[in-house]
């Protein structure tokens, strides 16, 4: 390669266009580098300065929301900017800055090395970033691995609970094979792409555009069909769509609270970002394919994850499962995607509900967890709405809004899906979605009832429940603050309802 | 006209503003006071649209028309808010029924008032919401706000077997709305009008009406989830249920105003944007209704030996009548329905009221063990006495134009089958004085005589007084004066662009 290929490769770097990953990183890196230079009693203020640096970014994001450069590629169309892709970028900083929150009364309560949780957290926050705006098959797969190395020591961070070793352990092997699936899939999809003897070949078959190309060329190509699945099982593993979910019991069990709402809002969402691009940069030509998978996927998911989700009683467990059929939501906006206008705003306004939800419930239940914090039960919240309003009416609002019971967002991201489902005639897949939402008010109205009707028994034991945690300052602005903005989405969408209903 | 900003709105945000204001910590002293303007300002909203709705001007048959911009103009969504002729009586009748459950309410004494006050104060909101949106979005959207609160009201404050009765409530009525928001969203994408607007859709469909078959099925979707929502027979279980577990001032609300919704739903949605869905679904609703909600459901009604579960069937059974009356689908139908929904819940949410007022003196809701209250109670006795006449429909009361008004447009429809229903007028009668001799005539009871030697019996309090003397009146105005609701329902039901949906069967 000579000097002027490089120049002309490197015109197309726009580090500029990255700065917010560049600035999560910095202060990642700044991180470690604080740990080192400060005296040992300033280390517990590293949390807090991850924190407000992580606001800072935010508030520069959402200053800057329509500067950037949407519709155009960078880095030689390694990565592509969007309007998606910045609201993604604004997902990702909120939901690592909630997890920072979280972290801070999580691991007050073990004995755990703390500087390198909050560097980790931002590094796959960044890489996520990354993810959502990838364009090309190379990046997408090394963020994606970023991401994932990320979770496998975040997953085992408690390193002496064997049930946290445990769930790193499924993590780890379920990760790689999932990674191997995608990377598969990859590799097929560039092999026969760079096939001289079919029409519209590739010279470098990583580049979306490319692809795609090619596939509308070879619209029924067996080879890129099979690529094409593959690369779908490799995401569906990542949001934890049936029947690759089976991993998602145990590790969000095991996993630490932070670590699990991570997993179930974050990841799950950089899923739902790499299939929409996925879905309707490249793999569109194969709608005929596509389509009917995710539909069956879509399905599977909503029933598998209602009904087991129903005889959970650990409520990290359950929060699993229900995430799964989420997952089942949004996959019906995904398929919806295809002809429905509506379905790819839907989709991301759901993403949204769902984090200011989930990190609701995940908030109230890192201040009931124990020392050991697999052992979170149901029979641990009775009682909580009378101990603990303001945490019983967090729990009421997160678990409603996932429930979407208006007039909270999760039913505004529920309506704007059935609306697009509805759009795009699928009408048993809503059947179905409906029939789920009716199971799953049953086992969260469950849970409502077990912080709000029942009373702990007066001769129960006591000490068999964990110690609460009383709620801090941040954690109280923080969990108000979502709990609030719940509330205000379900009626007042403004400028947010504007860009997604364009 | 007066310089009166927007009672709708006003309506719906004041209760609202308190509720949130008592969520961010009033004291209580504060809460309990300001509840009576929470729940007065409705009620004074209400009159003064009722006052005004015939001379203020009118957009499609709608007074008092508002628009309010939610960020989804886009999608066709915003608060729209407005009265027809047949949002208005419904419209007067939650701010009555909501200002007599939350005086009730005020002065109940309940445990933790003021959580009890804000839950209270969020659902009168919701059900002004209702009937105040033209916006179909928002009519599903009050409904479940005022839904939500009823769930959790009969789960922490409900009597015996609450915890079960809200699981069945909740899950029962989730599944009805689910169906009638599918319903709902159906319309909207079918119609092509882009739009939630109630007026938008009907000037929509009325220049394209969908294919037949469609409106068929839109039609069927609609009316059985409206129909679990209005506990059409055999979707009835949860209602009983539910009635006799919540607390008085919930049951009050529910079953005399929320439960309207869906029989609102099918008047105001169903019926004149699907005109050529309903033929096909009038024979098996009128037979469900007489056999299932009339028959059926009046026999189990009779057998009932405690008072409040009596009352919680007996508005099942009331709402086989409404069900007949949009099953004969005239315009009388469809305004005797408008006239009964009004009439019952003003009459069911008396009957509520007072059976809590019983209870407290009496101690038990069992009417084997009560007996000759009315000589201790004669006030008591008396209001008793003319709910029930109310409520199984003597002249003089609202109660009795909704039904005559149903049973003449029945008759039109199918002769046989309105023999059968007037059979449930005889069979409510019998329950209702029934009840009402063993509560309040006859010798006092064992049971009762060792209660009222515990606690002296007193008469009906001014604090329940008030809220049943509201409630009366309102039902004896309108028996007496039926033209004051009927003028504005008539023009509604019978206008030129509804008279082709109405009476093009």
């Amino acid at each position: 390669m000579d000097v002027l290929t490089l120049q002309h490769l490197a015109a197309g770097n726009a580090w500029g266009a990255i700065w917010p990953e560049l600035a999560l990183g910095c202060l990642a890196l700044a991180l470690l580098a604080l740990e080192m230079v400060l005296p040992r009693e300033a280390h517990r203020h590293i949390p807090a300065i991850a924190i407000l640096g992580q606001i800072a970014v935010l508030a520069a994001l959402l200053l800057h929301f329509h500067g950037g450069h949407p519709g155009r590629e960078i880095f030689n169309g390694l990565l592509l900017q969007t309007v998606p892709g910045q609201a993604m970028r604004v997902f990702f900083v909120v939901s690592s800055i909630l997890v920072c929150v979280l972290a801070r009364l999580t691991l007050a309560r073990q004995a755990m090395p703390r500087v390198e949780f909050f560097h980790i957290v931002l590094v796959v926050s960044a890489a996520m970033m990354l993810l959502a705006q990838s364009n090309h098959f190379v990046m997408l797969f090394v963020a994606l691995e970023t991401v994932t190395v990320g979770f496998y020591i975040l997953v085992s961070y408690s390193r002496q609970s064997s049930p946290t070793l445990e769930a790193g352990f499924k993590y780890l092997v379920m990760g790689a094979l999932s990674s191997a699936l995608l990377l598969f899939g990859i590799v097929l999809l560039y092999g026969v792409a760079g096939n001289p003897a079919l029409p519209g070949r590739a010279s470098s078959g990583f580049g979306y555009g490319e692809i795609a190309n090619f596939l509308s060329a070879n619209p029924h190509n067996f080879l890129a069909s099979v690529g094409i699945v593959l690369v779908l099982a490799g995401v569906a593993f990542k949001i934890g769509a049936f029947p690759f979910q089976f991993w998602i019991p145990d590790v969000y069990q095991g996993a630490p609270t932070p670590v699990t709402a991570f997993l179930a809002v974050a990841s799950k969402a950089a899923g739902f970002a790499v299939l929409l691009g996925l879905f309707h940069r490249v793999f569109f030509p194969y709608a005929w394919l596509v389509v009917p998978v995710l539909s069956l996927l879509a399905a599977a998911t909503i029933v598998f994850g209602n009904l087991a989700a129903l005889t959970q009683h650990n409520v990290k467990r359950l929060i699993g499962l229900s995430g799964v059929s989420h997952a089942g939501f949004l996959l019906l906006g995904v398929v919806a995607s295809a002809s429905s206008s509506l379905a790819v705003g839907a989709v991301y306004f759901y993403l949204f509900a769902y984090l200011l939800a989930s990190f609701a419930v995940f908030g109230v239940m890192a201040h009931l967890a124990g020392a050991d914090d697999s052992d979170q039960e149901l029979e641990h919240y009775a009682g909580l709405a009378k101990d603990s309003p303001f945490l019983g009416a967090v729990l009421a609002v997160g678990l409603g809004s996932l429930a979407g019971i208006p007039p909270l967002a999760g039913f505004m991201g529920k309506f704007f899906v059935f609306v697009a489902a509805f759009q795009a005639h699928l009408y048993a897949l809503l059947a179905i979605a409906i029939g789920g939402v009716v199971v799953s008010i049953y086992y969260y109205f469950g849970w409502i009832r077990k912080a709000f009707f029942d009373v702990p028994r007066p001769d129960g034991e006591p000490a068999t429940r964990p110690e609460r945690t009383p709620v801090g300052a941040a954690a109280a602005i923080a969990l108000g603050a979502i709990a609030l903005a719940t509330v205000v989405l379900g009626f007042y969408q403004g400028p947010l309802g504007r860009w997604l209903s364009w | 006209m007066i310089s009166f900003p927007d009672p709708l709105l006003i309506s719906i945000a004041a209760p609202l503003a308190l509720a949130l204001a008592i969520a961010m910590g009033l004291p209580k002293r504060w809460s309990v006071r300001l509840s009576y303007a929470g729940f007065g300002i409705p009620l004074l909203c209400a009159l003064h649209v009722w006052w005004h709705f015939r001379d203020v001007p009118k957009v499609g048959g709608y007074a008092f028309l508002h628009d309010y911009c939610t960020g989804l103009e886009n999608i066709g969504i915003g608060l729209k808010l407005g009265v027809n002729g047949i949002a208005m009586p419904l419209f007067v009748l939650a701010g009555l029924v909501g200002f007599a459950a939350g005086i009730f309410a005020i002065r109940s004494g309940a445990e933790r008032l003021k959580i009890y006050l804000m839950l209270l104060l969020v659902m009168q909101a919701g059900l002004m919401g209702i009937f105040a949106s033209v916006n179909v979005f928002f009519l599903y959207f009050f409904h479940e706000l005022a839904l939500i609160p009823t769930f959790i009201m009969v789960g922490v404050w409900g009597g015996r077997d609450r915890t079960y009765a809200a699981m069945t409530m909740t899950v029962y009525l989730t599944l009805g709305a689910m169906l009638s928001l599918i319903g709902l969203i159906a319309i909207y994408v079918k119609s092509g009008a882009h739009s939630f607007d109630l007026i938008a859709l009907r000037e929509a469909l009325g220049a394209r009406p969908l294919g037949v078959l469609t409106q068929k099925h839109l039609f069927g979707l609609l009316l059985f989830g409206f129909g679990i929502l209005v506990s059409l027979w055999p979707f009835h279980t949860w209602a009983p249920l539910g009635y006799g577990a919540a607390p008085s001032s919930v049951a009050m609300l529910h079953a005399g105003v929320l439960k309207k919704f869906g029989l609102y739903g099918l008047i105001q949605v169903a019926l004149p944007l699907l005109p050529a869905g309903a033929p096909a679904w009038s024979h098996p609703l009128a037979i469900l209704a007489v056999f299932g909600n009339v028959v059926v459901i009046g026999l189990v009604t009779m057998a009932q030996r405690d008072l409040k579960q009596m009352v919680g069937f007996s508005s099942v059974m009331h709402m086989g009548y409404a069900f007949l009356g949009l099953a004969a689908g005239s315009a009388l139908g469809i305004g005797g329905v408008v006239l009964l929904m009004v009439a019952h819940g003003l009459s069911v949410a008396l009957l509520f009221l007072l059976a809590t007022c019983v209870h407290q003196r009496t101690q038990t809701l069992a009417m084997d063990e009560m007996g000759g209250l009315a000589r201790k109670a004669p006030v008591l006795a008396a209001f008793f006495t003319a709910a029930v006449f109310a409520a199984i429909g003597l002249p003089g009361f609202a109660n009795f134009w909704g039904e005559l008004a149903i049973f003449v447009a029945l008759w039109h429809y199918s002769p046989a089958l309105t023999a059968v229903a007037v059979t449930g007028v005889v069979i409510s009668a019998i329950y209702g004085l029934r009840a009402a001799a063993r509560v309040l005539f006859g010798e006092p009871t064992e049971a009762f005589e060792r209660v009222a030697a515990k606690t002296p019996i007193v008469d009906l309090l001014w604090s329940e007084r008030i809220p049943a003397l509201v409630l009366l009146a309102a039902l004896l105005f309108v028996g007496f004066w039926p033209r004051s609701l009927a003028r504005p329902i008539d023009s509604a039901v019978s206008a030129p662009s509804e008279a082709v949906a109405y009476a093009g069967r």
